[in-house]
């Protein structure tokens, strides 16, 4: 992977989370260590339930690991109370004061700091001005929308300037066009203000779109961590493939293994260039992936063959859903052209070409 | 059509129904309110309409007496069943459940379940002994009793509020670097200022409205305005009665009303 070793601004090191007792016990977190850097817009994307959430209010310090540590900057923090801690959160719910206008709401850090009440007042005009609320200052929060009272409440975390940001699904209350409005703008104040940010979220186009850097996580661990290009390209497992974009995949014999690369026979009888994840342990048989768009629909022979079952028109592009020969399903994705259809039907016998760089070998 | 077929107003004999429990409910006291402003010196007389009985209580020594003591007794017992109530509730609410919470539940609103003959007798018991031991025969067993049987009321308004209040405001202010008395000061305190009048209001009419218990607690010579009247009522019927009702029932319906619009308005 191509990184640079950046000090780190929080990190997780062997941290469990049990909840319940006895035979009741979960862990929501189970052994999870993890490096986020300084700057960077980092992300925890998982499925509900998979403890993406918990480990963010441990950093938090609304909950407290059963066990392992979280430094921030080199220091164990994962025993002080939320208010000793230099982060902040911006919650799901934005949790606005109500009670309070939308200047105080900005203030409420610095003034729970014991600042001085001349840098709150430029602090607070400061933030108003990043996030574009000067106008509405001195409204109360429920007199704002919610694109607005998700500015605030922006706004009110950057305010005490944290060490690390922590977003808990932040943009999932707004509409699509809000959603994806926010999105840039979340970019931009991170890139503005140099914070490290945190973001956890269960859409896959929004970790994709945003992030330095994302981890996934499934049943209370981290499976991968890695860029956005890593993460979609270079999958590690199957959850991972599948949980973000959509994956094909065959079973394929490996061997040749090394540098990274492998040789890949199908059931085809096919044999094909893949990288191989990382931690694969050599076996018979391994699961192959290989993203639709990365394959290529032939009338003559390919790697793979089999009949067309159905084609689905996306606008941009069209899925041709295949049914192999071994009887496996495969999906190949088409870009579309203003003149010409996709140039197969239903019931044509098809081969499948896979490209040189286009087959990851998976561990699991 | 202007009713649904099964709207209950719409059944025959509703509105007769309806009129009956309104004049079961509203024409006795209208009585009173009405015959307090009676000149004649009996109930079974109208001579016309003056305020000589108001005046006449108002002159009454003790009546003056009780009133001072009923307002005393319910300022000091509402007040301080409502800070009791309020940490309850804070405590009842703001924290994970448990087993034994419920149980905690039905402990706290005891006063509401257990009747007041009961409560009463068993005061009546404690606080003889205790006068025997101390010597001290003071307002401060109404008191006590008071505040006890009113903690239920200022509880229940505080606790809906604390129920229906999003916890992550606190964690909000928590992670706002607010220690967990500033983030009561700042955030809980004000936002269940509403639900705090409410429960005060509601204890101070229930324990200016009470009998039972205030008549087996009180030591001699500490009527409130409640068993005073009862005990009016014992020897003759003194118009007078009617007065301090009818101002009893004005004061009343201030307070319930005041209750209401504290507790529609919302932050």
């Amino acid at each position: 992977m191509p990184e640079q070793p950046g000090r780190s601004a929080i990190d997780v090191r062997g941290v469990r989370k049990v909840f319940g007792t006895g035979e009741s016990q979960v862990a929501a977190l189970d052994t999870v260590s993890v490096s986020i850097r300084e700057n960077e817009f980092f992300t925890l994307l998982g499925p509900s339930g998979c403890g993406k959430t918990t480990l963010l209010r441990l950093i938090a310090g609304f909950d407290f690991p059963s066990a392992g540590e979280i430094l921030l900057h080199g220091q164990d923090i994962a025993s002080l109370p939320p208010f000793k801690r230099p982060v902040n959160t911006v919650f799901q719910s934005y949790a606005l004061f109500p009670h309070m206008t939308v200047a105080e709401n900005i203030g409420f850090g610095l003034e729970m700091l014991g600042k001085p009440k001349a840098e709150i007042k430029a602090r607070v005009a400061e933030m108003l001005k990043l996030v574009k609320m000067e106008a509405l200052s001195g409204r109360r929060t429920s007199q704002i929308s919610g694109g607005q009272q998700q500015r605030v409440a922006l706004a009110r975390a950057l305010a005490p300037q944290p060490k690390v940001l922590l977003l808990d699904e932040p943009l999932s209350a707004l509409d699509y066009k809000l959603r994806k409005e926010m999105q840039i703008e979340l970019k931009r104040l991170q890139h503005e203000t140099g914070i490290t940010f945190i973001f956890v979220t269960h859409d896959q186009e929004e970790a994709l779109t945003m992030s330095d850097r994302i981890a996934v996580m499934s049943s209370g661990k981290i499976l991968q961590v890695g860029t956005p290009w890593d993460i979609y390209d270079k999958p590690a497992e199957r959850f991972v493939a599948d949980f973000i974009g959509e994956s094909n995949f065959l079973t394929a014999a490996i061997a040749d293994i090394g540098n990274g690369k492998a040789r890949a026979t199908l059931k085809s009888g096919a044999t094909i260039e893949a990288t191989v994840a990382e931690g694969f342990q050599p076996k018979d048989n391994a699961t192959v992936v290989v993203r639709p768009e990365h394959a290529k629909l032939t009338s003559g022979k390919g790697d793979l063959s089999g009949t067309v079952e159905n084609i689905v028109y996306f606008g941009t592009d069209t899925h041709i859903h295949v049914r192999l020969d071994s009887s496996e399903a495969f999906t190949v994705r088409q870009q579309n052209t203003r003149s010409a259809g996709c140039g197969f039907e239903r019931g044509d016998k098809v081969g499948i070409s896979i490209g040189n760089d286009a087959a990851q070998v998976l561990r699991d | 059509m202007a009713k649904r077929p099964f709207d209950i107003q719409a059944q025959p004999g509703f509105g007769f129904m309806a009129l009956l429990t309104f004049f079961a409910l509203y024409l006795p006291i209208a009585a009173l309110v009405t015959y307090s402003f009676n000149t004649a010196d009996s109930l079974s007389r109208w001579d016309g309409v003056s305020l000589r009985w108001f005046i006449s209580a108002w002159h009454n020594s003790a009546v003056q007496d009780a009133s001072v003591r009923s307002l005393v007794l319910a300022v000091s017992a509402a007040a301080l069943s409502t800070i009791a109530a309020t940490m309850a509730a804070l405590a009842t609410t703001r924290t994970r459940p448990y087993p034994g919470l419920t149980f905690k539940y039905a402990f706290i609103n005891q006063p509401l379940m257990v009747p007041e003959i009961v409560t009463g007798v068993a005061l009546l018991i404690v606080f003889s002994r205790i006068k025997v031991w101390t010597g001290y025969s003071g307002l401060g067993y109404l008191i006590a009793a008071h505040t006890a049987f009113c903690i239920p009321f200022a509880y229940l308004p505080i606790r809906a509020r604390l129920d229906s209040m999003d916890l992550t405001l606190e964690r909000a202010a928590a992670d706002l670097y607010a220690t967990p008395w500033k983030a009561f000061r700042f955030v809980t305190l004000p936002l269940l200022r509403p639900a705090i009048i409410a429960g005060f209001m509601l204890a101070f009419v229930i324990s200016l409205d009470d009998v039972v218990i205030t008549e087996f607690v009180k030591s001699g010579g500490q009527d409130t305005l409640p068993t005073y009247m009862l005990g009016q009522l014992r020897r003759e019927t003194s118009p007078e009665i009617n007065a301090i009702a009818t101002v009893f029932l004005a004061l009343s319906v201030v307070l319930v009303t005041a209750f209401y619009f504290v507790n529609r308005r919302k932050p």
